[in-house]
């Protein structure tokens, strides 16, 4: 599997104002969950997939996370918020 | 009880008119048919200041816009600022006054898109537009773009003389490899207002261009994401302009003037607060120009008892202004309008005005025999639209 990065033209950021992580784009903003944001700030270029997960699973080892982190990253990429390296 | 009993939201969408200088003289200009008055222009300090005080309120999109934005020499100084301070940064622009050069300066500044727009498809039809040779400056300037890493963003602003060229214009596009395009069906205000009836395509014109958009983005489906901007004298629901009157959208007009909307400072009987006077958190929250449309307790019917208020808003009050002359009521766009009628008579009015009647180009000469005549009379001016900045598109 190769490896997954944030889209040129992305931006991911704290907002304090929201209280949340953003996903920034051209004239866009999408609001992130928690979780979302963990996976996305994962996206390094350097992992793929099942790293994202396992990089997970060390944080929260007793979650099975791998079913969310794919169904996830496939949303992500067809929203085009990411690319893979 | 006004809107105000409960706290308002914050802006997310700072709008920087930075100038009204263009190079351009697009007939369809969002800009107001007296741009010329307004020449005492914010420095770089107070648009600084302008930007921390926007974005301490929450404010995460800033659109640099104009006239042409790119004719500020500070442009790099108040994008660097606006990327330290977090926002994500557009700049809004025709490429004429920049190069090569000057967008390397600006992606080291932080500049995070450029939106580069477009009249038409060919050397012909856009510099008749733009009133001026632009055309091959634009092509190298969209080029540039792809090739500094940015994705690249067109705009085609479309009307009655362009949009038969759909096809050609989505072909341009796909030869520069736009990453995103936005055909923008032309909106009535400011100049287009004044040129209304010769810019309002027809209804098999639009028909004809809608289906070839929509062919083209089945087409690019993954590579070009098409933007088609629903011309609204032809919808029956008005938009949701602004996604509500001061809730998410702030501009800031060359000379300072805070306004809800580009259009909004020539609504009668509204005054808007100027940033060298107030600080910006007042003007959102208290100041009556802001509050003036907030919220739903302004709204007549059948806005007022209509289940669909909260998602758009009763429209645009500067279209319900000048299709009807009284702010408050619903945008006639909406069929449920007493005034839609008038709507309908724009449309018909278009189609019996001959295409070889003369545009308006938006030029400082035509400003002032314009607003020194005829303005308050046949049409109010009304800065607005047609500048892609727009807030419709942010998903909050």
């Amino acid at each position: 599997m190769s490896a997954v990065r944030i889209a040129p033209g992305y931006r991911l950021q704290w907002e304090p104002a929201q209280d949340c992580h953003v996903l920034l784009y051209p004239e866009g903003m999408v609001k992130l969950s928690a979780s979302a944001a963990m996976i996305l700030e994962l996206c390094d270029g350097v992992r793929d997939a099942d790293a994202i997960v396992a990089a997970l699973l060390q944080r929260f080892p007793e979650a099975d996370l791998t079913a969310d982190v794919h169904e996830f990253l496939e949303v992500a990429h067809e929203r085009g918020w990411l690319r893979t390296v | 009880m006004s809107a105000a009993g409960c706290a308002p939201s914050k802006p997310l969408w700072l709008l920087a008119e930075l100038t009204y200088a263009c190079p351009l003289q697009c007939p369809y200009c969002s800009n107001p048919l007296d741009f010329h008055r307004y020449k005492d222009e914010l420095d770089t300090e107070t648009w600084k200041r302008v930007l921390r005080e926007a974005r301490a309120m929450g404010a995460a999109q800033l659109g640099l816009s104009g006239g042409e934005p790119a004719t500020r020499q500070d442009l790099e100084e108040l994008v660097a600022e606006a990327r330290r301070l977090g926002f994500y940064t557009n700049l809004i622009t025709s490429g004429i006054g920049l190069d090569v050069e000057r967008i390397e300066r600006l992606r080291e500044a932080g500049l995070d898109h450029i939106q580069v727009s477009f009249q038409g498809s060919s050397e012909e039809i856009n510099d008749h537009l733009a009133g001026t040779e632009a055309f091959r400056h634009k092509q190298a300037i969209a080029r540039a773009v792809k090739a500094a890493g940015y994705p690249m963003v067109l705009c085609f602003v479309l009307h009655r003389d362009n949009i038969d060229s759909m096809d050609a214009v989505l072909t341009l596009a796909s030869e520069l490899q736009a990453d995103y395009v936005e055909l923008a069906t032309t909106q009535y205000y400011g100049w287009a207002w004044a040129n209304r009836d010769r810019l309002l395509p027809s209804r098999e014109q639009l028909q004809r261009g809608e289906a070839i958009a929509h062919a083209w983005q089945e087409r690019m489906k993954g590579r070009m994401k098409i933007y088609y901007v629903v011309p609204d004298y032809y919808e029956t629901r008005p938009k949701a302009c602004m996604n509500g009157w001061g809730k998410v959208f702030l501009t800031i007009a060359p000379d300072g003037t805070a306004l809800p909307c580009h259009s909004a400072r020539e609504l009668p009987g509204l005054s808007f607060p100027n940033v060298r006077e107030h600080a910006l958190d007042w003007i959102w929250s208290e100041s009556p120009g802001f509050r003036r449309f907030r919220g739903f307790d302004w709204m007549k019917e059948p806005c007022r008892s209509c289940d669909e208020k909260e998602k758009d808003f009763g429209g645009c009050r500067c279209q319900a202004y000048l299709l009807t002359g009284d702010a408050e009521n619903a945008d006639p766009v909406c069929d449920k309008s007493p005034h839609h009628d008038r709507v309908l008579a724009a449309i018909e009015q278009a189609a019996a005005t001959p295409a070889e009647k003369p545009l308006v180009f938006r030029n400082p000469r035509n400003a002032k025999r314009i607003s020194s005549t005829t303005v308050h009379e046949t049409a109010p001016a009304a800065p607005r639209a047609n500048d892609p900045g727009q807030p419709e598109r942010s998903q909050t």
